[in-house]
C-alpha cells in the first residue's frame, strides 16, 4: 500500500455553539482519489477548509505527507505556526472552490502564474512556461490572454484547476467543483478531473455527482452528523451501504 | 426588400388600390420606420439655448467683466507661478494624504484592537476639526512647541530643531491639508477594500501568496474600482480646498489673486482668472480620472466600453460610410 498523504485525526470544529465536526477521521493515500459525500450542511466544506487551515480546528490534528498542518510539535506541546509558515504549508495543498474565485483583474495566464511567482519564488519565465503547459492540459491554451469574465463557467473552473495545479500541490481539494455550473458544462470539468485521477494526483473531492464518484474514486467517505459515518470502496459504500443514514442520503440523490 | 423576386400578394385586402403594401405582415421589415417626434423636448432645448446665448452675450459685451484685465493677468508670471504652488500643494497633500489614509484604513481593518482604535480615533478627530481651524493651529504650532526633538519616548532627546525652521508656513499648510485628507482617504480606501469579495482573499491565501502581496496584487487593484470615483472627487475638492491656505499668506492662486485686486481694484476679472484656472485644472483632472478608472476596469466587463475618442472615430467612420452609401443616389453635376 502506498504511503499516507492526508491524515485527519479526531478533528472537532465548532462555530460558536454549532458543533459542525465532532471527531472526523479520514485517511487518504498518495495517488488515491477520495469522494466526500454528505447532506448539505453536514460540514463537507468545513472539513476541506480545516485541511488547508483556512479554518482552525478546535481539537484533533491534520497532517499532509507527514507534516502537521498549522502547528509545530515540540515535546508534549503544539505551537501554533506563524502566518508565513502556514502560507508555505498551503503551497502543498491545491484548493478548487465551488465559485472558482479567479482573480478577475488578471488575465487567465496571470491567474495561473501568480502563485508560483509570489509564493514559490519561481522565475516568471519558468512560471509562464508551466502555466502554458497547464492551460493546454485543461484545454484552454488559446485563452491565456482572456480575462476570467470573458469565459464560460466551465472554462473558468478549468482555469481554477490549472491555477491550483501550478503550485505543484501534494493533494488537490475540490469543493463541489461543478455545483455552480450549467448542466451542459459539468462534463468538461469532470473530464479534466478524471484525467488528473488517471495520472495519479491525490485528491479529495466533495461532490453530489454519484456516477462520477463511482467512476473516479478509490474511496468514498460519507459525512453526516459531524463524523465520517462510512468509508470504503465505491462499490461497497454506494451499492451496499451499511448505515441507515448513508442509505437514506443515497436514495435521495440517486 | 427584394424588388425583383417579390411574389405578387394574393390578397391585397379586397380593395382595388394596387400598392397597399402595409396590408402584408410578411413585408414589415421592408417598411420605413418613422421615429416619434418629441416636440416638447425641442421646445425646452430651444428655450434653454436662448437663455444660455443671452448669458454668454452678456459675459462678452458687458464691460463689468473687464476682459482686457482678465487677458492681462491670466497668463502673467505671478498667476502662473501661483498656479504652480496650488498644484504642488494639491499633489503633495494627495500623495501624503492617501499614503497615510491607506495605512489608517488597514489599521482599522486589522485584527489588532489597539491599531483599530487608534485609527478610528484619528479619523474621528480629524473629521471633526474644520480644515481652516487645523491650518491656523499648525501655523501657530511654534508657539506651542518651540522645539521638536528626536529621542527616547519620555527619555533623553538626542536631536532637536526649532519647530518654525523645520515646518515653515508651506510645510504647516501641507501638514494640515494632508492630515485632514488622510482621515477622508482612510474611509475611502477602507470602503474600497471591503467591497472586494472575500473569496478573493481566501483564494489568494489558499495559494500561499504572502500577505502583503495579497493586498497589493489581489485586493487593492480590485478595490481601486470603488476607490477611484470618490478619490477623484476628493482630489478635485482638495485642489480647490488649497485656496483656504490663503489665511496663512501662502502665495497660491487665490491668495495671489486677492493681493492683485487689493492693489488695483479689478475684483471681478481677477476672480474670473482664478475661476478659469480652477475650471481648467479640474477638467484636466476629470479627464485623467476617466482614463485611470478605465485602466482599473480591465477584466470587469466582457467587452470594455469605447473611450469618447474611439466613439468619435466610430461615429465619423459611420458618417463617412453613410455618405458613401448615399453618394450614388444623389445625381452628379450638382455644382452650382
Ligand atoms: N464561518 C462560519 N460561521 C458560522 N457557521 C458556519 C461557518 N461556516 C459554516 N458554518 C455552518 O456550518 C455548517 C456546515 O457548513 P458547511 O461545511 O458549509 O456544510 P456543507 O459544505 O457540507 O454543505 C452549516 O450549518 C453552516 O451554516
Ligand atoms: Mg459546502
Amino acid at each position: 500500500m502506498s504511503q499516507v498523504m492526508v491524515d485527519v485525526r479526531g478533528v472537532h470544529k465548532s462555530f460558536g455553539a454549532l458543533k459542525v465536526l465532532r471527531g472526523v477521521d479520514l485517511t487518504v493515500r498518495a495517488g488515491e482519489v477520495t469522494a466526500l459525500l454528505g447532506p448539505s450542511g453536514s460540514g463537507k466544506s468545513t472539513l476541506l477548509r480545516v485541511i488547508n487551515h483556512l479554518e482552525k480546528v478546535n481539537r484533533g490534528w491534520i497532517s499532509i505527507d507527514g507534516e502537521l498542518i498549522g502547528y509545530r510539535r515540540s515535546g508534549d506541546r503544539l505551537y501554533e505556526l506563524r502566518e508565513r509558515d502556514i502560507l508555505r504549508q498551503r503551497t502543498h495543498i491545491g484548493f478548487v472552490f465551488q465559485h472558482f474565485h479567479l482573480f478577475p483583474h488578471l488575465t487567465v495566464l496571470d491567474n495561473v502564474v501568480e502563485a508560483p511567482v509570489a509564493a514559490l519564488r519561481r522565475p516568471r519565465k519558468e512560471a509562464v512556461a508551466t502555466a502554458e503547459r497547464l492551460l493546454a492540459r485543461v484545454g484552454l491554451a488559446d485563452k491565456a490572454g482572456a480575462y476570467p469574465r470573458q469565459l464560460s463557467g466551465g472554462q473558468q473552473q478549468r482555469v481554477a484547476i490549472a491555477r491550483a495545479l501550478a503550485i505543484e500541490p501534494k493533494v488537490l481539494l475540490f469543493d463541489e467543483p461543478t455545483s455552480a455550473l450549467d448542466p451542459e458544462l459539468v462534463g468538461e470539468v469532470l473530464d479534466v478531473i478524471k484525467d488528473l485521477a488517471r495520472s495519479g494526483t491525490t485528491m479529495i473531492i466533495v461532490t453530489h455527482e454519484i456516477g462520477f464518484a463511482r467512476e473516479v474514486a478509490d474511496t468514498v467517505a460519507f459525512l453526516d452528523g459531524g463524523v465520517v459515518v462510512e468509508q470504503g470502496p465505491p462499490g461497497a459504500v454506494l451499492d451496499a451501504p451499511r448505515h441507515e443514514r448513508t442509505r437514506a442520503f443515497l436514495s435521495k440523490v440517486l | 426588400m427584394g424588388l425583383t423576386t417579390d411574389p405578387a400578394p394574393l390578397d391585397t385586402g379586397g380593395t382595388d388600390l394596387a400598392p397597399r403594401k402595409e396590408a402584408d405582415p410578411g413585408d414589415l421589415a421592408a417598411l420605413r420606420v418613422v421615429p416619434t417626434r418629441h416636440y416638447g423636448r425641442w421646445a425646452a432645448a430651444l428655450a434653454v439655448l436662448v437663455l444660455t446665448a443671452q448669458f454668454a452675450h452678456g459675459l462678452v459685451t458687458n464691460p463689468v467683466w473687464e476682459w482686457e484685465v482678465f487677458r492681462a493677468y491670466v497668463l502673467s508670471e505671478t498667476i502662473v507661478s501661483a498656479v504652480g504652488l496650488t498644484l504642488q500643494l494639491t499633489a503633495y497633500a494627495t500623495v501624503l494624504g492617501f499614503a497615510l489614509g491607506t495605512v489608517l484604513a488597514f489599521m482599522r481593518l486589522s485584527r489588532n484592537p489597539v491599531l483599530q482604535t487608534v485609527a478610528w480615533a484619528y479619523i474621528w478627530i480629524f473629521r471633526s476639526i474644520p480644515m481652516i481651524v487645523q491650518l491656523v493651529f499648525w501655523f501657530n504650532l511654534s508657539a506651542l512647541y518651540e522645539r521638536l526633538g528626536l529621542g527616547i519616548p519620555f527619555g533623553p532627546v538626542f536631536w532637536s530643531v526649532d519647530s518654525n525652521d523645520l515646518i515653515g508656513t508651506i510645510g504647516a499648510a501641507l501638514i494640515g491639508l494632508s492630515l485632514h485628507q488622510a482621515a477622508y482617504a482612510a474611509e475611502i480606501v477602507r470602503g474600497g477594500v471591503i467591497s472586494v469579495d472575500h473569496g478573493q482573499l481566501e483564494a489568494a491565501a489558499a495559494l500561499g501568496i504572502p500577505r502583503l502581496r495579497q493586498i497589493r496584487r489581489i485586493v487593492l487593484p480590485q478595490a481601486m474600482r470603488a476607490i477611484l470615483p470618490t478619490a477623484g472627487n476628493e482630489i478635485i475638492g482638495l485642489l480647490k480646498g488649497t485656496s483656504v491656505v490663503y489665511v496663512m499668506a501662502i502665495g497660491e492662486l487665490f491668495y495671489q489673486v486677492q493681493v492683485i485686486y487689493g492693489r488695483n481694484g479689478h475684483v471681478i476679472p481677477l476672480l474670473m482668472v482664478a475661476t478659469a484656472w480652477y475650471v481648467f485644472l479640474t477638467s484636466v483632472l476629470s479627464v485623467a480620472q476617466y482614463y485611470v478608472e478605465r485602466r482599473f476596469a480591465r477584466g470587469a466587463n466582457r467587452t470594455p466600453p469605447p473611450t469618447p475618442l474611439q466613439r468619435a472615430r466610430d461615429a465619423l467612420a459611420r458618417l463617412r460610410a453613410g455618405a458613401a452609401d448615399t453618394a450614388p443616389a444623389t445625381p452628379r453635376g450638382g455644382t452650382a
